[in-house]
């Protein structure tokens, strides 16, 4: 069960890439590229070697390895529908949330080392946009616990735990909230544009500039983990509304982030920078609206 | 003071008969004629001969459509300052940059004394883009961002230093001068019409007809001969045909950057549906070759007029269709409006010229106020003036022109199609040869897509042209851009710069 979990991990973030191309190019009327072009790009990228400025120090070298290593952790203690995650212990939530903070911290710190101008900028936006996503993600994983009374994702998810009908509407609203930290978190449209070239407007992208081959593959291979962690939390907790099942989670996962962000990068322009704040402060809070209102229902369910 | 006035359709003017008034007139009346919005400077260069250094001025009159000539002189090796005309009209800091930075010309009081694109045969050799002077401010808050020296997109060579605190852009300071080919010095150093024609088309690429006409309408003043109705017709087609290429394009362009996909691929689609038309009829997706002097190579015939007509047609329908959805699409108007602006009066004041000035409220336009050709006979133009001056004026004012031209190469092209269904061509081929006016200067005033293009050839007493001035309408403009992101975001530069799209060929010659 364990295995199947951590394979489906693996194929959700192995196809998201290529079904939001896919969505994009067809919305653009075009065929699009090959569905697992990325992954030919990521072996290229593998097979490359790595060309560092001479002005940077170790610990330019070691943040794409810290990335991966903490998305991986992160992403270990997702469960897909009711099947049972690698890794799970009391207060993993916390732990997930804070393994990737790690991750962005390691990569700030890098974008810094090099110095240029670009990326400090971008390593200032990084920085303000994830300390404003993590009340959001935070008062999510917050909701669930409170539903469940658990705090690791593996109880949480299990359909023995799950509570009754009365909570749909809360699990619906945080998947929202959920749905939209995968836009933030993995840097799509309206928050961050990850195709643009313009070094000016960029978030995440401008951090890794000075980064190829091996270490950029690394970088890239975080940033799909990271989106598919995201969408199966967002899936697990649709699917925990109506049936929390393993063969309804991971395509749900797939379909959410796939159609959803390949439908709003083909009809919608990005945000203007600034306005970002104002949409993650909104997402954050919904999430404590829902936080309020699985509270609020549990308080009448104990009077009753 | 005495200015010699001619219009945009007269012949050429004889050297002799230019007004050659003293400094201090010039400096008086060019000062008072300037505070008033009608009047602007398309050109102002000097000129040395023998050892005299003489300048020549064309002044605008945009209501009443003259132009007028006036010049000064001084000895070539006199070293007297000049009061200078842009401490009043900042409008004028390109053309006395140029002149100081050609002949050493010392202008006092001058408030941005820099180089302007480092011709190989400046007065200062010492002045290079290493030691070039860049605008500092100084405090614990300030970072400087440097962008460039080339541009990630379309590779052409631009150094733009922002001075932001945090993400706001305080000052933007915009070098270029990197890709001076001495375009002027090549127009000089051949004798041969048809290289020179090639040279014109060059300028800027993506204003390739607009410099072609604007230099083989120097060149036809000189020869002072008539041409067919038919050729003037031909012109404008192909040069509205330009204009909406690049205003769809840029449409694109601006989409890409807030990261609409649609309107991208639909622009671009677009763009290239009008630049194959250009070269169905002419062998050349920027209409290189179409213009020569006094004839054509590639005249019209019935089946490509309407090959062209059903095109535009399909194109201006289209367009249409996207400008539409932009218009009404709340994200994008988000992103493009109160955005980059530059109000009337700076635009007014920095003499900023084309497409520009008109979203800000400026209605500068050559096809209004100084036509030419068929705009001059067949065609009467009403310019489209927006009055926000932000980067959705820009965007609206090129939406509104490229229907426009649409509907004049439909009118032009029905004119074509009733008078020669049947018959031969009537335009003739191109005359390279044609005898040019001794010791005169003519002047070719085109609204090019991005605004007024100036080329001003002068001639030696032996008829021959021994000199060339451009001015391209991105001269004027890139200061415009550096106002407009005054206090933006930084992350807007993208977009107000697109929203301009000037060029670094035609500044840099």
């Amino acid at each position: 069960m364990t295995l199947l979990n951590t394979f489906l991990l693996l194929a959700v973030a192995l196809a998201t890439p290529g079904l939001i191309n896919r969505i994009r190019a067809r919305l653009a009327g075009r065929r699009g590229i090959r569905f697992m072009q990325h992954l030919y790009d990521l072996r290229l990228r593998l097979r490359k070697g790595a060309v560092y400025s001479s002005t940077t120090t170790a610990l330019f070298r070691t943040a794409p390895s810290v990335y991966l290593g903490a998305a991986i952790v992160a992403a270990l203690t997702i469960p897909v529908g009711d099947l049972r995650p690698l890794l799970a212990f009391e207060g993993d939530l916390v732990c997930m949330a804070y393994t990737l903070a790690l991750g962005r911290f390691a990569l700030i710190l890098a974008a810094m080392d090099t110095g240029s101008a670009f990326e400090g900028m971008g390593a200032s936006r990084e920085a303000l946009y994830g300390a404003l996503v993590e009340p959001a993600l935070m008062l999510a994983g917050g909701t669930l616990a409170l539903l469940t009374g658990c705090t690791s994702f593996a109880r949480i998810f299990d359909p023995a735990v799950m509570p009754g009908a009365q909570f749909v509407i809360v699990l619906l609203l945080t998947a929202y909230v959920l749905v939209k930290i995968v836009f933030t978190e993995s840097g799509r449209v309206p928050v961050d544009d990850p195709r643009t070239h313009l070094e000016l407007t960029m978030i995440h992208e401008v951090m890794c500039l000075d980064y190829c081959g091996v270490d950029l593959a690394m970088i890239k291979m975080a940033g799909w983990l990271k989106t598919a962690l995201f969408s199966l939390l967002a899936a697990d907790t649709l699917a925990a509304a109506f049936c929390l099942r393993w063969w309804i989670a991971a395509p749900l996962a797939l379909l959410l982030t796939g159609v959803s962000v390949g439908v709003v990068e083909s009809t919608q322009a990005r945000n203007k920078l600034v306005r970002n704040t104002t949409f993650i402060l909104t997402v954050a809070a919904l999430a404590a609206l829902a936080f309020f209102t699985a509270y609020l229902l549990q308080l009448n369910i104990g009077l009753a | 003071m005495n200015w010699l006035i001619t219009d945009n359709t007269a012949p050429a003017a004889a050297l002799g008969k230019i007004p050659e008034v003293s400094y201090a007139d010039f400096y008086n009346d060019l000062a008072a004629k300037l505070a008033d919005v009608r009047y602007h400077v398309a050109h102002y260069f000097a000129l040395p001969s023998g050892d005299r250094l003489r300048f020549f001025c064309l002044l605008l009159d945009d209501n009443t459509g003259q132009v007028l000539l006036a010049s000064h002189a001084m000895g070539y090796h006199d070293e007297t300052a000049l009061p200078s005309l842009t401490a009043l009209h900042p409008a004028l800091h390109p053309f006395e940059r140029d002149i100081a930075e050609r002949y050493g010309v010392r202008f006092d009081s001058m408030p941005w004394p820099k180089p302007l694109r480092f011709p190989f045969d400046r007065f200062d050799r010492s002045s290079s883009m290493d030691n070039y002077p860049f605008y500092t401010m100084k405090g614990g808050s300030l970072h400087e961002v440097n962008v460039g020296p080339i541009h990630a997109g379309i590779i052409e060579p631009g150094a733009f230093r922002f001075i932001c605190n945090g993400e706001q852009v305080l000052h933007l300071e915009i070098a270029l001068g990197y890709q001076h080919r001495g375009i002027e010095h090549l127009f000089e150093h051949t004798d041969n019409l048809l290289r020179r024609m090639c040279l014109a088309e060059t300028v800027a690429g993506d204003s390739a007809v607009a410099h072609a006409t604007a230099f083989a309408e120097a060149v036809e003043k000189l020869t002072k001969r008539e041409r067919p109705a038919e050729l003037e017709r031909e012109r404008t087609v192909a040069l509205e045909l330009e204009r909406m290429a690049m205003q769809i394009a840029d449409t694109g362009a601006l989409s890409m950057d807030v990261g609409y996909q649609l309107g991208q691929v639909a622009c671009e689609a677009l763009r290239t549906l009008t630049i194959n038309t250009t070269q169905a009829w002419c062998g050349n997706r920027f209409g290189k070759g179409l213009v020569r002097p006094h004839g054509t190579d590639h005249p019209l015939t019935p089946e490509k007029a309407r090959m062209i007509r059903r095109n535009v047609g399909e194109i201006a329908r289209r367009y249409a269709e996207v400008c539409r959805d932009i218009e009404s699409s709340p994200t994008l108007l988000a992103r493009f409006e109160q955005c980059g602006i530059v109000p009337r009066e700076e635009m007014q004041r920095i003499g900023g010229v084309g497409q520009a000035a008109r979203a800000s409220g400026l209605a500068r336009d050559i096809r209004t106020s100084h036509p030419w050709a068929s705009f001059a006979k067949c065609l009467h133009h009403r310019s489209i003036v927006q009055q926000q001056g932000d980067v959705m004026a820009r965007l609206t004012e090129r939406c509104r022109e490229a229907a426009q031209s649409a509907g004049y190469i439909d009118r032009l092209l029905e004119l074509y199609e009733q008078k020669y269904a049947a018959g031969p061509t009537p335009c003739p081929a191109p005359d390279y040869t044609a005898a040019l006016a001794p010791s005169s200067l003519s002047f070719g005033l085109v609204e090019g897509w991005r605004g007024e293009t100036c080329h001003v050839a002068v001639t030696d007493p032996e008829g021959r042209i021994a000199a060339v001035r451009i001015k391209d309408p991105s001269l004027h403009n890139w200061l415009a851009l550096a106002l407009a992101v005054r206090g933006e975001g930084i992350s807007d530069f993208p977009i107000c710069n697109k929203s301009f799209n000037l060029s670094y060929c035609g500044h840099d010659l």
